[in-house]
């Protein structure tokens, strides 16, 4: 792994030598995080979501640990912890929002860098690994999203619960039977509350699994960048520590500025106030929405509104459910050679098309169910479908790519040395 | 291979939701786009109100959480439950230890008989909450023509722009317009209901609380207009819906300023790491 | 075109050899490390009794109806609290002792309020291990002394609930606590 002019550790103070030769993990964080990695020198503040996603899950597992000393999963008293929380416990209200808005930031920040991965397809050769993995943290994140949104027992949180557990119903013969064994009941109550409870406290850990096999992964063919061009040699790169350290650490700064901004004047800003009303079985609220980060998934499930052989909701469940499982296909289906989008002219327009659509479909999926948001949102999730399906596997065949740079030194100085001498040498990588 | 089966699914998926489409506009082209509704016609959005504790640099009026209070205790409570908040709360509004010992023993709460365990009543405790009217759900209904009144702590919150609605809510019950009688009558108040365009639905089962200037005497000499009384209980009740509403923006002030200093900072130190490497396009 | 890139330890070092770029990250990476310290504070302070519990944390007691010779438990801070009125025996037999012989020399003035002699409140806290010493209801064992019994490990206490025989290592604890008039006492 990694490349053969990477700096090597070379602990000097006995202690560390000491540390280096039983439990060689300084070395480890040195050569994942430190001077030892070396990153291709041109990546953008694109680059920065990664290390951003990692500081949120570390925020919503700080957090999440402390809520729940004081949280009570019971369905006959979590609304009142939660309002507990709030009230009386030592700088509980922040530590509350901070989690809330805390699981809002760690989607935004994840969504961009899914993007970021779209628009350089990232997902490429010699990349999929790390982009599969990536795609299982974001359903595993999309689970424990969901079980945390059930837990403060409001209105919402049942209503939630009811509805995303009905999706289940909608499989053929074992739907029903599959519902009721999530639930431990025959509608949301005590059963569920306490394992989604137990689910969203342990599935946390679980994402923490996954992200050091995704940075693992990562570590083997090095970090991609914004030309798609592999590195070729020591001056394509910078070692991660001081360069990227420095940099994460100001895009780390502007992060908490936005997400400080929220948590302090407008923590419920995301929310919904229905959730503020505590769980009440017999009465639906008027619009049931999911939170912010479901909603283009939600408006892809709305849309199939037509029983065309299989029932709409069925259709509606596979193509929510097929619009994620799609993403894993993407290193296969994509077979341009060319990599970063500045290179791909067609491509780059059916990029910031997709965008559009994912921004609308953002909008539909808040908005209630009623003309004409389902007609646009009709037209909204086939573009999607056609994109990732159709669109991008036919693109290569009729797109021509701009010329590429020999390096990424040339790209960032103009010109590179080595370009004349070694005419076009193989990937380093 | 992959890419022929994602052509094909992809192709499916897309031709059931353009069916769906198809459907939907042909629907839409003869019956028309769904019929227009009483509530997406008259249903008004909250008046704009203004309070010390909006805005980014916010306080607590307590003179006027006091008068809020007060108004909850001789109109709201008779109803509606509030039970987030205990007496013990109530030293925030800025009374003393004594007297709220004294509020919270002017309640009754419910309690245990110590001599034959049955329940019985005592007087509140500074740690015990508001107690409800009703001895539970049931017997709400029963008293409110099948409306439960809806416990009071977090209504604030529960509802989109809180205290507006609230206030908006408390003065605006009116009798029903012409056009609305003409174009939907369905949607006037049927027996037991209120008007109020203020309302989700138009048709509240909440008697107009507030109804004569004067109602409530303020204990600080206030004129108690039915303005003023629904402007001091939108504001009571923020706070009992965010106690820490002030606290939590006067915190996020020094928070957003140290996070300022250091992001400069780290901006600085970044540029100077990376100074050495700049590009050198002559 | 300069093809020429400066090496990650280019070192610009100022007039007076500070390099500049030295201080402006150590004043980074301070900062962030204070910005860090500060955030632990709440994730510490959220662990302390919160407001609820700080709320509960005095009992007020009636004592108008205990006789002498009898005690009443109470919950103080969700530990029992014996309140025991002493009968003169009682005062005499706590008196007879030189506080000087005991383990924890302690009279029984000094676990009492001036004027109120009669009135021992305790803590029902066995100062060994924790348990609850029994000797306060009606019928229970009040061990050798008189007083309280830990049956966990054999504690006596006498009529001043002090330490007499087992291995507590001192005296039951007095709370503070206060008359608030002759018959009403406020613990806390």
């Amino acid at each position: 792994m990694s490349f053969p002019w990477a700096k090597q550790y070379e602990p000097t103070n006995p202690v560390m030598k000491f540390m280096d030769e039983k439990l060689p993990l300084p070395r480890l964080v040195y050569n994942a995080v430190g001077a030892g990695y070396p990153v291709p020198r041109n990546l953008s503040y694109m680059w920065n979501f990664g290390v951003l996603a990692g500081f949120c899950l570390v925020l919503q597992i700080v957090t999440g640990v402390v809520l729940a000393m004081h949280y009570a999963a019971n369905s006959g008293v979590a609304f009142d912890s939660i309002e507990h929380i709030m009230r009386d416990v030592n700088w509980g209200w922040a530590i509350r929002y901070a989690h809330a808005n805390g699981a809002s930031a760690f989607f935004a920040v994840i969504y961009l860098h899914i993007f970021r991965g779209f628009y350089y397809s990232s997902y490429k050769a010699p990349r999929e690994m790390i982009w599969l993995l990536g795609v299982v943290i974001y359903l595993l994140m999309m689970a424990t999203g969901f079980m945390g949104y059930v837990l403060p027992w409001g209105q919402m949180s049942f209503w939630g619960a009811k509805v995303i557990t009905g999706l289940f119903g909608a499989i053929p013969v074992v739907g029903e039977p599959l519902q009721v064994w999530l639930l431990g009941g025959y509608a949301p109550d005590n059963a569920a509350l306490n394992r989604f409870f137990s689910l969203h406290f342990m599935l946390p850990f679980v994402i923490a699994g996954v992200v050091i096999l995704h940075i693992w992964a990562l570590h083997i063919p090095g970090s991609s960048n914004p030309t798609g061009v592999e590195v070729k040699s020591e001056s394509d790169t910078v070692p991660f520590h001081p360069y990227y350290t420095a940099k994460d650490g100001f895009g780390l700064g502007v992060f908490l500025l936005i997400y400080c901004a929220f948590l302090f004047f407008m923590p419920n800003a995301l929310g919904h106030p229905d959730n503020y009303i505590p769980a009440n079985p017999l009465s639906t609220p008027a619009h049931i929405v999911p939170e912010w980060y479901y909603w283009p998934f939600y408006a892809i499930l709305r849309a199939f509104t037509f029983d065309f052989i299989l029932p709409a909701k069925l259709w509606g469940v596979l193509a929510m459910f097929a619009a994620i499982l799609v993403w894993f296909f993407l290193p296969w289906l994509d077979k341009s050679p060319v990599r970063s989008g500045n290179y791909r002219p067609l491509f780059r327009k059916f990029f910031w098309v997709l965008v559009a659509d994912m921004a609308l479909l953002f909008y539909l999926g808040g908005a209630p169910a009623e003309e004409p948001y389902v007609m646009i949102s009709q037209i909204a999730t086939a573009y999607y479908f056609l994109h990732f399906l159709v669109i991008l596997p036919l693109l290569s065949s009729f797109e021509r790519p701009d010329p590429l740079p020999f390096s990424i030194t040339e790209a960032v100085l103009g010109s590179d040395d080595k370009a004349a001498l070694k005419d076009g040498a193989g990937s380093a990588a | 291979m992959i890419r022929l089966a994602g052509i094909l699914i992809g192709l499916v998926f897309t031709f059931v939701v353009l069916l769906a489409f198809v459907v939907g506009a042909y629907t839409a082209a003869t019956e028309g786009m769904g019929e227009e509704t009483a509530e997406h016609a008259f249903h008004l959005d909250p008046e704009h109100v203004e309070f010390a504790h909006d805005g980014l640099f916010p306080s607590w009026d307590l003179q006027q959480l006091q008068r809020g209070y007060q108004v909850y205790k001789e109109v709201c409570s008779a109803c509606h439950s509030m039970n987030h908040v205990a007496f013990r709360n109530l030293e925030e509004l800025g009374y003393t230890e004594e007297e709220v010992k004294a509020e919270a023993a002017s309640w009754v709460v419910p309690g245990i008989d110590p001599d034959t365990g049955e329940n019985s009543t005592r007087p509140g405790l500074p740690t015990d909450y508001f107690p409800s009217p009703y001895p539970n759900d049931v017997a709400a209904a029963a008293a409110n023509n099948n409306a439960i009144p809806p416990d009071l702590s977090l209504m604030t919150k529960a509802r989109h722009h809180g205290p507006a609605y609230v206030y908006s809510l408390l003065t605006g019950y009116q009798e029903p317009s012409a056009e609305l009688a003409e174009e939907f009558p369905d949607s006037l108040p049927g027996p037991g209901l209120y008007h109020n365009p203020y309302f989700a639905n138009l048709n509240l089962a909440m008697a107009p609380p507030l109804t004569a200037d004067g109602q409530v005497t303020y204990a600080d000499g206030t004129d108690a207009s039915i303005d003023q009384m629904a402007q001091d209980v939108a504001a009571f009740l923020t706070w009992t819906a965010e106690p820490s509403l002030v606290d939590r923006k006067r915190t996020g002030w020094p928070v957003m300023g140290f996070l300022l200093f250091a992001t400069i900072l780290a901006w600085l130190a970044k540029k100077q790491i990376w100074a050495g490497l700049k590009p050198r396009k002559d | 075109m300069a093809t020429t890139t400066d090496t990650a330890n280019s070192e610009v070092v100022a007039e007076d050899g500070v390099r500049r770029r030295d201080f402006i990250e150590i004043a980074a990476v301070s900062v962030a490390a204070t910005g860090g310290l500060i955030t632990i504070l709440p994730l510490v302070s959220q662990m302390a009794p919160s407001k609820d519990v700080l709320a509960e944390s005095t009992t007020e007691l009636d004592i108008s109806a205990l006789e002498p010779g009898q005690s009443i438990k109470a919950v103080f801070r969700k530990q029992p609290v014996f309140v025991r009125n002493l009968t003169p025996a009682e005062i005499d037999a706590a008196n007879a002792v030189d506080p000087g012989d005991l383990r924890d020399s302690q009279s029984l003035a000094d676990r009492t309020i001036e004027g109120h002699e009669n009135i021992l409140v305790v803590m029902g806290v066995c100062t060994h291990l924790g348990c609850v010493p029994l000797g306060a209801a009606e019928g229970e064992n009040k061990g050798e002394f008189g007083g309280y019994f830990c049956p966990c490990h054999g504690s006596h206490y006498d009529t001043a609930a002090r330490i007499r025989k087992g291995p507590a290592p001192s005296n039951l604890e007095v709370p503070d606590y206060s008359f608030t008039s002759d018959t009403t006492i406020v613990i806390g």
